[in-house]
């Protein structure tokens, strides 16, 4: 009975799908956009180890400081960095000193103690950092409607985050293609997912001076600011790793150790 | 224990004789996974993702209730007590990666351990309820997965939510009222959360009840074996304990390195960029697709494409989706060979393997976006993965001719033919008689 409801079933979708595969598809224009979007540019970092497996390789202090200065500079004036407080800045090499002078230097909304009046205090360490625009709605309104994503995670957002950032940080000099029209308010980017981006080519050459004298360079800068938002997004990286390394060496040894006493047991067998 | 060979527990410490005679719990144990558990002699490395199920089942319960100390359950909360547990709980990156790639790993053991009944038939009589019984677990797994993945509250949660409970919506006249009522609102949202939340937690436990009562049913008639002969005396079997224990923990090691290997190294490599963006009910993303390991029933839920038989396709397809699930609940009548092993069908071997070729074809087609090729390929598979259960299996065992099988698990293994034995790591063959018995 079982295989006769079975059998009928069965006849049942298979017919369905062979009507469904027989049937004659409507003609499909390609997406144009698709033959310009580009895939993102290889960019190798400190952080990805030798070459660039992943596996050993540590954050450059001093590229994360340029980094947080191109974002605190250029980048934080559209978007937020939520996941990001003072205190975070510590690990990219911010002494305790630094990273308190560093959050004072932000108003951050409080209350007045003894009114209950909404006011404003310097920011402390243990604060996140300040927020570009109050709310979703005076962001879009100071964006051409164009919303500017939080940061903290982008790296992690798109697929091959941290060669997209880089990329589409780099990607506004390339030429307009024949016959792409770009929509007024927006701009070219091929790195970008529909090629017109509503960001405006954000970094120019000279455009900051670093303290540590390091030139900047287009190139440079987004070398850069990519690298921090690797840290932003993956802040854990470098104690995920030396702990890999660590529990891999534990489980070969163990490995090894399991496989001889399993040997052993067997060898009195057959 | 249905093995008259099989060694009764005899404590032999005071202590222990007086608490198995008040609580049988030594008793239990020697009997479930110690020396009093025959085990067929030949089985091979695919027989370690049982216990690797298990073992799989426990890390994701552990990781998950201290995950749940951290986690806050609110549509306005989740996104960002995840990124909490990442960044400020002490090893919770570790914790949360675990259990995110834990679910994956969960499921590649679990498609290694189905591969594994379906090429040995371990569905067949007299094991038919042990079978059964795994595919109650896999349904109760898939909702668990599912349910977890939208906790983080990210973009592929929120829209994989609205996808999969939109399949409600299919079934006629009361499908938007049922689907309303299961998501708590006319689309996702904190009320949804919250109960996927709770059940999240509960269906594991529900979970670990039903793999006690399969490890039950199991110990009736004990495992298969790649010959897929019966049992017959003690001559077949050596005892769990100290054989399988210490095969099984060798397996687990070897799974645990891979496992680490992707958690501290490419944790992300299996997810979706898109979960890292916040929900956005106002933002559908270009491509919506669930966790890579739905992504076979996924395709044949899109493979149905027009409206047949006054059903629309729809339907059709939540219809398939779930029959290509329910379906194995028969699969012990559908096949009515009396071969179990795979092995000495060789015409159900070449079919075996274009099923395997088939799911492998879904599961890609899962993936690739709605447009030609991939909608044919997908449907070409989806009409295979029927007609191989429904049509070719139950004819298959009328017309195959078996190859010549051995007498017995033991002069398999004194014969060794190639691809009768899974153990290729033997000494000289050569078996005395009490062999059976522990070297030591």
């Amino acid at each position: 009975m079982v295989r006769f409801i079975g059998f009928g079933a069965g006849l049942v979708f298979v017919l369905a799908l062979i009507v469904a595969a027989l049937m004659p598809r409507e003609a499909t224009t390609p997406d144009p956009i698709k033959a310009i979007v580009l895939h993102p540019r290889e960019a190798s970092f400190q952080h990805d180890g030798p070459m660039g497996l992943g596996v050993f390789g540590t954050f450059d202090r001093a590229q994360l400081q340029r980094g947080y200065q191109v974002y605190k500079e250029v980048c934080s004036a559209c978007h937020s960095l939520n996941q990001i407080a003072f205190r975070n800045l510590r690990d990219i090499g911010f002494s305790e000193a630094e990273v308190k002078a560093l959050a004072r230097q932000s108003e951050v909304p409080s209350i007045n103690p003894s009114t209950g009046e909404p006011a404003t205090r310097p920011a402390l360490p243990s604060d996140k950092l300040p927020r570009p625009f109050p709310n979703d709605v005076t962001a879009r309104i100071a964006n051409n409607n164009a919303l500017p994503p939080d940061l903290s995670l982008m790296v992690k957002a798109r697929a091959d985050g941290q060669n997209y950032v880089y990329s589409l940080l780099t990607g506004y000099d390339k030429p307009v293609p024949k016959g792409h029209e770009v929509p007024p308010g927006l701009n070219f980017n091929p790195y970008f997912h529909s090629a017109n981006i509503a960001m405006a080519k954000p970094l120019n050459d000279g455009q900051i001076t670093y303290a540590d004298g390091t030139p900047s360079t287009v190139d440079q800068m987004s070398r850069d600011v990519t690298a921090f938002l690797r840290w932003t997004a993956e802040p854990e990286l470098e104690a995920r790793r030396k702990t890999g390394v660590a529990v891999l060496i534990f489980l070969a040894i163990l490995t090894v150790l399991s496989y001889l006493t399993y040997r052993k047991v067997w060898s009195g067998v057959k | 224990m249905s093995f008259p060979w099989a060694n009764q527990y005899e404590p032999k410490q005071p202590f222990m004789q007086w608490v198995d005679s008040r609580l049988p719990l030594p008793r239990l144990v020697y009997n479930a996974v110690g020396a009093g558990y025959p085990v067929p002699r030949n089985i091979n490395y695919l027989y370690n993702f049982g216990f690797l199920a298990g073992f799989a089942l426990i890390i994701q319960i552990i990781t998950g209730i201290v995950l749940a100390m951290h986690y806050s359950a609110h549509s306005t909360l989740a996104f960002d007590s995840v990124e909490h547990i990442m960044r400020n709980v002490n090893s919770g990156w570790m914790l949360r990666y675990l259990h995110m790639n834990g679910a994956s790993f969960f499921f590649i053991v679990i498609y290694f351990h189905i591969f594994r009944g379906l090429y040995y038939g371990s569905y067949k009589a007299p094991r038919e309820v042990v079978w059964m019984l795994g595919v109650v677990i896999f349904l109760l797994m898939m909702a668990t997965a599912f349910m977890g993945y939208v906790l983080p509250w990210g973009q592929m949660s929120f829209w994989g939510a609205q996808v999969i409970t939109s399949f409600f919506s299919a079934i006629p006249l009361v499908g938007e009222a049922i689907r309303t009522w299961l998501v708590g609102g006319f689309a996702p949202d904190n009320a949804t959360l919250t109960r996927f939340f709770s059940l999240h937690y509960v269906l594991p436990f529900v979970i670990l009840g039903v793999v006690i009562l399969k490890i039950w049913a199991l110990h009736i008639p004990g495992s298969t074996n790649p010959t897929g002969v019966e049992v017959q005396g003690p001559a077949d079997t050596l005892p769990f304990h100290p054989y399988f224990t210490a095969k099984d923990f060798f397996g687990l090691c070897v799974y645990l390195m891979l496992f680490a290997a992707v958690v501290f190294f490419i944790p992300n490599a299996l997810g979706h960029p898109d979960n890292y963006i916040p929900a956005n009910p106002l933002s559908t993303p270009a491509h919506i697709v669930p966790e890579w390991y739905f992504l076979p029933f996924y395709a044949i839920l899109k493979a149905f494409t027009v409206d047949f038989l006054w059903i629309p396709a729809k339907l059709w397809g939540v219809i398939a989706m779930f029959a290509s699930i329910l379906l194995l609940f028969f699969l012990p009548w559908l096949d009515t060979s009396r071969v179990k092993s795979t092995a000495y069908r060789p015409m159900y071997r070449i079919w075996f393997w274009v099923l395997i070729v088939a799911v492998f074809v879904l599961g890609w087609v899962g993936g690739a976006v709605a447009e030609e090729p991939y909608v044919r390929i997908g449907q070409i598979a989806t009409a295979y993965y029927f007609a191989h259960f429904l049509i070719i299996l139950p004819l298959l065992s009328f017309i195959e001719k078996p190859l010549p099988m051995p007498n017995s698990i033991a002069e398999a293994v004194l014969a060794k033919k190639p691809g009768l034995s899974g153990k290729h790591d033997s000494g000289p063959a050569g078996i005395s008689p009490g062999a059976v018995v522990p070297a030591e």
